[in-house]
């Protein structure tokens, strides 16, 4: 059980998902985009309490906000919000099963909707098209796979 | 304290827990207002992007392999295909350009009889584009150039259709362009049919533009192109900004509304060109140099990506892309060059 062997895949899972989020996707797609920040960032809030919490949120937040080219802010009050309730509910999430889990998920990505288009609202920027309302679906179809997959490089790494 | 009151521990937690929620969210909403209404932020903000430039350079990795990878493996019956796609477009181009030169020659004596100043010549300078996606909402584009490769603040970048916009951001390797769609942004433009002027804004939608406020007595019709004024400066006149669509009157019913259809291919081509308006622009209408108004690009050459690099135009432009070139002075005044062919095209991809 040595710590420091499994420290590099915070950095790491936080890095894979911004370059995701930068990626290039034929116009087509880019509405379903799922925001994997947020996947990776509530795996994280989820499984290591103990070193991410509502700070870390804001700084994955406002990294995300300088790589995506957005306000200053806003995705680091999204994540915060999302951080929040997931620490609130995170000892009944943590035994729910897959599914279950994945539904909370795909309604904190819709409430994550809702908080972006109220700060847009605010501050009086040009809304997403409706079709944007598609991503929170994808997201939780894809926390399944991204759970498992993250989980597995975690514990195989603390086994080794 | 009262045994009724009595808090259990969690509940302690979720005070400090929501406490905590509250200094990061009046943390954000003050981060958010300070970076709406620009200001100091905006410099901190210019720093910090120096950070994640190689994040958007890996982003960016997977198309230009892409890139790379069709450029390799296209055919040779698809490359014979293209080249003679080109080569026509460069005859149609040319003849056009022969055209525009008399023009430009007879434009040139009308104004050295009318006393008026003329306009500084154009130089152009290829800029590839750093194909990742940003925030949905806001209409920017990422340039592979940077300070280093002479672009500067304020230049205007156009493509073969039309104007993109404007550089907002420049750091040593990278720059950041304000589209011409982004809410914040307007331009200065005219109808080009009948000269009324007024001001293109952006919507926030990359296939739209608007056009407020027009007056009900202008002449102003669906189809009508509009072109930049070059009022205020920012933007050369002359360069299509887009096509009436529809006109609609407004709430007040006092004016009209138009929709505009970008000129310009704003969702994604693989390269833009930055205009640098040469400072030489002083009253020197006697010189009467041919090809030196309003010609814009001319047969910008595009071979292969490793020739992309090229460029053509009216004077010689260096070489965006290439870390090494020395800038070659982009906004110095330069003498008249009335061969293009006179400065040796500098540098190749490395």
């Amino acid at each position: 059980m040595s710590r420091p062997r499994r420290l590099w895949l915070l950095p790491v899972s936080i890095i894979a998902a911004l370059l995701l989020g930068l990626l290039p996707l034929p116009p087509v797609l880019q509405p379903l985009r799922p925001y994997w920040l947020a996947l990776v960032v509530a795996f994280w809030v989820i499984e290591d309490p103990d070193r991410v919490g509502l700070g870390f949120a804001f700084a994955m937040g406002v990294i995300g906000d300088l790589a995506f080219g957005g306000i200053l802010g806003e995705q680091a009050l999204r994540l915060t919000v999302m951080a929040f309730i997931l620490q609130r509910f995170r000892a009944q999430v943590r035994f729910f099963p897959m599914v279950q889990q994945a539904l909370v998920i795909g309604g904190l990505l819709l409430n994550d909707r809702v908080v972006s288009a109220a700060v847009h609202l605010m501050l009086d920027e040009p809304q997403l098209p409706w079709s944007y309302w598609w991503a929170p679906m994808l997201g939780m179809v894809l926390w399944a796979p991204l759970f498992v997959l993250l989980d597995a490089l975690r514990i195989g790494r603390r086994r080794s | 304290m009262p045994a009724y009151a009595s808090p259990t521990p969690p509940r302690t937690g979720d005070v400090a827990g929501t406490l905590r929620l509250l200094t990061y969210l009046a943390l954000a909403v003050a981060l958010l207002v300070l970076d709406h209404r620009g200001g100091w932020l905006t410099r901190i903000r210019a720093q910090a992007n120096v950070a994640v430039q190689p994040l958007w350079w890996l982003a960016g990795l997977p198309a230009r392999l892409g890139d790379s990878v069709r450029d390799d493996a296209v055919t040779r019956s698809m490359l014979a295909e293209d080249n003679r796609r080109l080569r026509n477009a460069l005859l149609v181009s040319g003849a056009r350009q022969a055209r525009l030169q008399v023009a430009a020659a007879e434009n040139a004596r009308l104004r050295g009889l009318l006393g008026a100043a003329e306009r500084g010549g154009l130089d152009v300078q290829l800029a590839p584009i750093l194909d990742i996606d940003l925030d949905p909402t806001r209409q920017r584009l990422i340039l592979d150039a940077g300070r280093r490769d002479g672009v500067r603040l304020g230049q205007s970048v156009i493509d073969a259709g039309g104007l993109i916009g404007q550089i907002i951001e420049v750091t040593p390797a990278t720059a950041t362009v304000l589209l011409i769609t982004d809410p914040d942004h307007a331009v200065p433009v005219l109808v080009g049919r009948n000269g009324v002027r007024l001001v293109a804004y952006g919507k926030g939608r990359s296939d739209q533009l608007e056009l407020p406020n027009i007056p009900l007595s202008a002449d102003v019709k669906v189809g009508d192109a509009i072109i930049t004024s070059g009022l205020g400066g920012r933007f050369p006149p002359g360069f299509p900004v887009g096509n009436v669509a529809s006109l609609r009157p407004d709430d007040s019913r006092a004016f009209l509304v138009a929709a505009l259809d970008p000129a310009a291919r704003l969702d994604r081509g693989r390269d833009v060109l930055l205009l640098q308006q040469s400072r030489d622009d002083q009253p020197s209408a006697v010189e009467g140099r041919p090809g030196s108004g309003m010609t814009g690009p001319s047969a910008v050459e595009s071979g292969d990506s490793e020739q992309q690099r090229q460029h053509g135009g009216d004077e010689p432009a260096n070489a965006a892309g290439t870390a090494d070139v020395p800038a070659a002075a982009p906004g110095s005044s330069r003498s008249p060059v009335p061969d293009p062919r006179s400065r040796p095209p500098q540098g190749a991809t490395p």
